[in-house]
């Protein structure tokens, strides 16, 4: 173990017993036993339960993998209370999934049963449970997020208080089955987007709606200006000066479109703004080629506003969004798949969303998503626009 | 890979590890633990229903409601546990949490974050990995002026021992605030808040005690990630841990100097089902397929027929559905209407087929996916910024994908040359190929069109023909025109 303020490092010879270009440990040593045996020899799984997986190899051996839910912001001190349990049932090994969820793996279903009542039983002082089951099949797994306030310079809201919410609410469909098919729920504080939501089931994203100011004494200190311009995609930077004759940049505010890609590349243009910053629900995206090829998110909800602690507007709309969906999609259909099925008309009808401009495109190749067809279905959308020209 | 095999090639990349980069390749946590067991276990739940942070946090203890795990009350029990820590045992200021708890409440009033701007800090001979992070508050929350970010690399499909997460858990704890994320969207465990002078202690803790390298940031090879694959799934086609691995370690140059115009992300998702979200997100995206036929066994498809097997592996439980309809339930949403079922065979055309999953998903007792198998590869995926999301686009069919993966190196290092010469600065792969064209992008690699690269032919015939496939070239004269066309 390494002790002290410098611990190995001697900051006098920087580069003696410096170990560099190593990667990760192998994954071998990290594999159970049991993996080791039936790598690839796995022949079929079924979920037993919600959260928990049969899987049966070719060599006769089965395991029982239990899901548990997971804020991925943890302390060491929640990773230790999971070396815990992986210790007393699982031989000292623990793996985590994608989406943020940590699953125990165990051999016997007298085990499984054993680990499944004492991870339920398991709750912070403060009531949330440290360790719920679920997130399997047609059900909601945890809902992955990006830092927000918590630790980022660019964020448009918070992540961890906004998914908190929102998993609170969703949670019986995260410890349930009872949906047409899996759903994803995502959430990033800016467009930077550091996960995939731009191709979930629902996604919640943090969006600025007021342009950068300029921080005219010090820009052409700490930036380099051509940068700045280059770096907006809709030509709204441009070189100017300053009154007393400072470089600087001009920003022409009616063509931003509030993506912070200026504020990324240099700290004196920032967006963040308490009324400006909000939410943006997009919909109708998945990763999976099943069925349907993969699809992007789109946007359903312009704006809803910073509500911390609790964001009631997003939790409200997210769930206005899931029980439409839960009550009339079809088996295996997945979100995306129901709304191009009975149409984005009908999807704004039956989950009472209102439609507004701001979900039809204009920025580029957006001529692509306009409908040119005459197939289309009569919603109040459809009579309210014959009754504006006089047609009814 | 087989087990059997498996278990060679990991022996080999073990010894490897061990004698060549002179590297620890098991962590025992009772060689490097800190902490004893009682400095561990220094805090009940009565003090922490009796702690005060030092900030008022009301609208933070708002968010320990709720049945979702609360982020909150693990930041309050790592509070308590630090408090009570010896001071010595604590290197990184001992009420961080509580002051980042308090800046996060700040935040949740002026609704704006209080993180600054970047801060360039690092370890020596590295451009990626560690995030410098400084506090706009500093003067209200001193314990996180500084709190930067290192991203640690995670070993393949995130499996861990114990001994070593303890370990980590007990370095982490001791240089920074022992807060983190497990894991970071890209793969990494990202550990949370620590000061410019514990950078390199860090490092060398983590390269030394327990064998782990940083990861990727900026503009560099992002750290890889991969699938569950073999070790947990009947459905992985190719070796995702492995190659997930093999690429990771030899591309070290290019994961932790950063030369590149921007991020490229390499992802290993063993099955069209994408469950690493390859498609959306990786620059280049390494998806498992087959090319001969799903292995069917009619006894079985008859057991899910006659209801004697749940459908689609028990995953819609929850609720009524009815009797499994196999007409309806499989045939009908076949994307290529590929399968046929009389009452007692399935039969599935093969060469039909475009191995969507979907058939497998529901029947995995019965169909499996073929054995002649390989990956297919594409390009350019991205999030919006800046000209809006692209997902990858398929460019290899099918490629056998084995140890050592030369080909597939061959065919990254062309795509990186002409990246690396052509890209603006933060200019993704796709982004590229949308400027330049696929047909470019074609000719960079190497590899003729086909058909199955596009959804549909354009539909204008703006062809920019190049002069040598006109015959006769481009040269003209006008007035060997005006013989034939007088004015």
């Amino acid at each position: 173990m390494s002790l002290g303020k410098l611990g190995y490092y001697n900051p006098d010879k920087p580069m003696e017993n410096r170990i560099t270009d190593i990667g990760p440990p192998h994954y071998y040593v990290m594999f159970p036993p049991v993996i080791k045996k039936n790598y690839g020899k796995w022949l079929y799984h079924e979920i037993v339960e919600t959260g928990i997986i049969k899987r049966v190899s070719e060599t006769g051996d089965t395991i029982w993998v239990i899901r548990c839910g997971a804020p991925r912001f943890m302390s060491v001190e929640h990773v230790r209370e999971i070396c815990d349990i992986a210790d007393k049932y699982c031989d000292g090994y623990v793996r985590f999934t994608t989406r943020n969820a940590i699953e125990f793996i165990v051999t016997s279903e007298d085990k499984m049963k054993a680990l499944r009542d004492d991870l339920m039983s398991r709750k912070h002082v403060g009531g949330s449970y440290k360790f719920p089951i679920g997130g399997t099949g047609a059900g909601i797994t945890g809902i992955v997020h990006t830092q927000g306030w918590i630790h980022c310079h660019t964020p448009a809201t918070d992540a961890s208080g906004m998914v908190k919410s929102v998993a609170d609410d969703l949670f019986e469909y995260f410890r349930d089955m009872k949906l047409p098919a899996k759903l994803r729920v995502s959430m990033a504080c800016c467009l930077n987007m550091c996960g995939a939501v731009h191709c979930s089931d629902i996604a919640m994203l943090g969006y600025h709606r007021k342009p950068p100011i300029v921080d005219d004494e010090w820009i052409d200190k700490l930036c380099e200006l051509p940068l700045v311009v280059a770096a907006c995609p809709t030509g709204a930077v441009s070189l100017g000066k300053t009154e007393s004759g400072l470089p600087t940049v001009k920003i022409k505010k009616d063509r931003c479109m509030f993506c912070g890609n200026c504020y990324t590349m240099c700290q004196c243009t920032p967006l963040a703004d308490k009324e400006g910053d909000g939410v943006v629900i997009l919909a109708g995206g998945k990763i999976s080629n099943r069925i349907s090829p993969p699809k992007f998110s789109k946007v359903v909800v312009p704006y809803l506003p910073n509500e911390p602690p609790r964001w009631p507007s997003v939790v409200k709309t997210v769930r206005q969004i899931v029980e439409a969906y839960a009550r009339d999609a079809r088996k295996y259909e997945r979100l995306g798949d129901w709304a191009e099925r009975i149409g984005w008309e009908r999807f704004f009808e039956k989950t009472g969303l209102p439609f507004t401009e701001k979900s039809i495109d204009d920025y580029r190749l957006a001529y692509d998503t306009y409908r040119t067809t005459t197939q289309f279905k009569y919603t109040e959308h459809a009579w309210a626009v014959s009754k504006a020209v006089g047609g009814i | 890979m087989t087990a059997e095999e498996l278990a060679k090639v990991a022996e080999e990349a073990i010894k490897y590890r061990k004698e060549e980069l002179g590297v620890k390749t098991e962590v025992k946590y009772e060689e490097v633990r800190i902490y004893t067991d009682e400095e561990l276990k220094n805090y009940t739940d009565e003090d922490i229903k009796a702690f005060k942070c030092k900030h008022d946090i009301p609208d933070l203890l708002e968010l320990e409601k709720g049945p979702w795990p609360s982020f909150v009350s693990d930041a309050i029990r790592e509070a308590v546990h630090r408090r009570n820590l010896p001071d010595d045992k604590v290197l990184m200021a001992k009420d961080c949490v509580e002051d980042l708890l308090g800046q996060l409440q700040l935040s949740y009033i002026d609704k704006e974050t209080h993180w600054k701007h970047g801060g360039i800090v690092g370890v020596f001979g590295y451009g990626g990995g560690v995030i410098g992070r400084y506090s706009d508050a500093q003067e209200k929350f001193p314990g996180i002026w500084a709190f930067h970010t290192l991203r640690i690399n995670q070993p393949a499909s995130k499996f861990y021992t114990t001994d070593y997460l303890r370990a980590l858990c007990d370095i982490w704890e001791y240089r920074g605030s022992g807060l983190m994320n497990v894991h970071g969207s890209t793969g990494d465990i990202v550990c949370l808040g620590t000061v410019t002078e514990q950078l390199e202690p860090m490092f060398f803790d983590l390269t030394h005690d327990l064998g782990v390298d940083l990861g990727g940031s900026g503009s560099n090879l992002r750290t890889p990630s991969c699938c569950m694959g073999k070790a947990l799934c009947e459905f992985a086609m190719f070796d995702t841990q492995d190659m997930c691995y093999e690429l990771t370690m030899h591309y070290q140059d290019e994961l932790h100097r950063p030369a590149f115009p921007y991020k490229f992300k390499f992802k290993f998702d063993g099955c069209p089902n994408c469950c690493v979200a390859s498609i959306a997100r990786a620059d280049m995206s390494y998806i498992g397929t087959w090319r001969d036929e799903i292995r069917i066994d009619q006894e079985a498809v008859r057991a899910y027929v006659a209801g004697e097997i749940p459908p689609n592996a028990g995953a819609h439980a929850g609720r009524e559905w009815g009797k499994f309809d196999i007409q309806r339930e499989v045939i009908d949403l076949c994307p290529s209407k590929c399968m046929e079922w009389d009452g007692k065979v399935l039969k599935i055309d093969n060469k039909e087929c475009v191995r969507c999953m979907h058939c497998i998903n529901v029947m995995p007792r019965a169909l499996r996916v073929g054995e002649d198998t390989g990956i297919s590869i594409l390009f350019g995926a991205k999030a919006p910024i800046l000209e809006g999301a692209q997902m990858s686009l398929l460019t290899i069919p099918f490629m056998k994908s084995e140890r050592p993966y030369d080909n597939v190196k061959e065919l990254v290092d062309k795509v990186w040359e002409w990246w690396m010469e052509e890209g603006k600065n933060r200019e993704r792969l796709g982004e590229l190929i949308q400027r330049f064209s696929l047909q470019k992008f074609l000719e960079v690699i190497g590899v003729p069109p086909m058909p199955q690269m596009i959804k549909e032919p354009r539909s204008n015939p703006y062809v920019f023909w190049k002069e040598e496939e006109v015959p006769g070239g481009w040269e003209r004269t006008i007035e060997e025109y005006r013989k034939r066309h007088p004015r």
